[in-house]
């Protein structure tokens, strides 16, 4: 590290005071939000841009020869700006769309029917939330492309030698895989995933929803074809996220939806495109949404990525601890690059009632499949209960959740 | 814990650990199936007549404390009952869980434990589960002597 890079500290508690939802009560008790993966809180430097958007900067965008409409414009395109510069990609190559979900959508519907011819293949990993695997299975449906699953190891990382077996007959045309697992905290190894495609012939998409959150992410680095994520897991709004494109695989894709904004001439006949980004940006697009997306991306990077990943790990690895430390709680997800997601069962207590009983105390968790109902299925489950961190939890609040757990099991006899 | 005791009473937790109406029934008349993929919850009814009315009934549930306690429940209350007589409990529990308002009639004895679901919206399912597949199992019933 160079000399010149200053020292990082990083102050939960005044970040915590960014976000205004932290001092809220939840049945009378101080709220402990430990389900960030779901949905993040937005601090208030998010929620002020998108209010002083609409108070003073609003009209609709590309198409006012108003000073509103040029000032906007502006700042919907500054958010542009700083996606790219977020993911070290141009911004040509950034495209919004309303979440990762309707990100890969796009892909299947529009790389997927123009590239992909039947009888090629994609390949989708156990671990994926659905988002990456039901738009897999209408593109399959559809278009008669085979959808292959690669296996899970029992950590919870990326089965190799199956990998190389679906590689094999030479069909594989698009990898589509999680950068961080929501259920096992994996992260795979992006740019090993990328060589393998690559050198195998084909592409790959990555679901970065989780992994953007908590490290950074340089997509030249990991050359990735295609990334997706959220804007409302990145501490900022709902409505709003990005699909990355390499440049010429964005050209050569034909439009999503049609509508305004994404043409470049109509007839009553005919239409042409305008170029990407826009050719899959139809109609108004999520305007205050994308400036609050882009503070959010100034704010976690003010904050930066080194300090926010070295919290989260100290987190993860307490959680881990106290955890194991209750008799009865078992945690999934072991692999050795793995982030501060800790899906966990709980002896003879179903994991609705967990969240129940902690929900009473205070203590925000998921329960169910997390959208990943395959994967649980898999691991032998009908469901889990899942904490999840953000960059304001507190290792305090973990041990609150430990202790929520006893009390779960005192109210169940165990 | 005296923060959760209007939902987790006593009553339901005894059921949830020592369910009396648990298990297969062999011979049955009927059967169904109710689940809700959302929590992985599945419950099976099974049901046998005596003279018209539930002569036994018995489930298998694997779900949460509330969905096991609901379908013992839903047994204690049903059984020795006519088919319309439990479409009208089957109504009086779903109001119950919608408003929490518990019905003045005696067979709501033990029913009644299950008032407190009604503040907790997320959890409503997993107290009408059982009840879904009942009248799934009944209906089905109803087509055989029809058919």
């Amino acid at each position: 590290m160079s000399a010149a890079v200053k020292p990082v500290v990083f102050d939960v508690e005044r970040i915590r005071s960014d976000f205004p939802i932290l001092s809220e009560l939840v049945h009378g008790k101080k709220l402990v939000f430990l389900d960030s993966a779901a949905s993040a809180q937005k601090p208030r430097a998010v929620i002020d841009a998108m209010v002083r958007t609409m108070e003073t900067r609003y009209a609709n965008v590309h198409r006012g020869l108003h000073w509103m409409s040029e000032r906007c414009s502006d700042d919907y395109e500054n958010a542009r700006d700083k996606v790219a510069a977020f993911l070290n990609v141009a911004r040509e190559e950034i495209v919004f769309v309303r979440n990762a979900t309707e990100g890969i959508n796009l892909v299947a519907q529009t790389f997927g029917r123009a590239s992909l011819k039947p009888g090629d293949a994609v390949v989708v990993s156990e671990m994926e939330h659905h988002a990456n695997l039901v738009p897999w299975q209408m593109l399959r449906d559809q278009h008669g492309v085979e959808l292959r699953i690669v296996k899970i190891t029992g950590a919870g990382e990326i089965d190799w030698d199956d990998l190389e077996r679906q590689f094999a007959d030479g069909r594989v045309r698009l990898l589509a895989v999680t950068h961080m697992s929501n259920v096992l905290g994996t992260y795979t190894p992006v740019e090993r995933l990328a060589k393998f495609a690559h050198d195998h012939g084909a592409r790959i998409l990555l679901d970065g929803a989780q992994a953007v959150v908590h490290r950074a992410v340089d997509l030249r680095a990991i050359d990735a074809d295609f990334y997706v994520f959220s804007g409302h897991k990145l501490y900022g709004p709902t409505g709003i996220g990005v699909l990355y494109g390499k440049r010429a695989l964005l050209d050569a894709m034909p439009p999503f939806l049609g509508g305004g904004d994404m043409i470049r001439s109509v007839t009553y006949e005919s239409s042409t495109w305008a170029e990407p980004p826009y050719r899959f940006e139809a109609g108004t697009p999520a305007i205050v949404e994308a400036v609050g997306l882009g503070a959010a991306i100034d704010y976690v990077q003010a904050i930066g990525f080194e300090s926010i990943a070295a919290h989260e790990r100290s987190l993860t690895d307490h959680a881990m601890a106290v955890l194991a430390a209750i008799e009865g709680v078992e945690t999934l997800g072991h692999a050795q690059d793995r982030g501060g997601v800790v899906a966990f069962t709980l002896d003879g207590v179903h994991a609705h009632d967990v969240a129940t009983l902690l929900d009473k105390q205070g203590i925000a968790v998921r329960a169910g499949h997390h959208c990943a109902e395959p994967l649980t299925h898999r691991l032998g489950l009908d469901s889990t209960a899942r904490a999840s961190f953000g960059i304001y939890t507190t290792h305090a609040e973990i041990d609150s959740l430990a202790a929520g757990l006893r009390r779960v099991q005192q109210v169940f006899g165990r | 814990m005296s923060e959760t005791d209007d939902l987790y009473q006593a009553l339901i937790m005894e059921r949830a650990r020592s369910p009396h109406h648990t298990g297969g029934l062999d011979p049955f008349d009927a059967e169904a199936e109710g689940d809700n993929p959302m929590c992985g919850d599945r419950v099976r009814i099974r049901i046998s007549y005596d003279h018209g009315l539930i002569g036994d009934l018995r489930h298998e549930t694997r779900g949460c404390a509330i969905c096991v306690s609901s379908a013992d429940l839903m047994g204690d209350a049903v059984i020795g009952k006519s088919g319309p007589e439990i479409d009208e409990l089957a109504e009086a529990f779903d109001a119950m869980v919608i408003d929490g308002r518990v019905p003045d009639r005696s067979d709501f004895a033990n029913l009644r434990a299950l008032a407190g679901i009604h503040a907790y919206r997320s959890r409503h399912r997993c107290a009408i589960l059982p009840w879904q597949a009942l009248r799934a199992a009944l209906g089905r019933t109803m087509e055989y002597q029809n058919g």
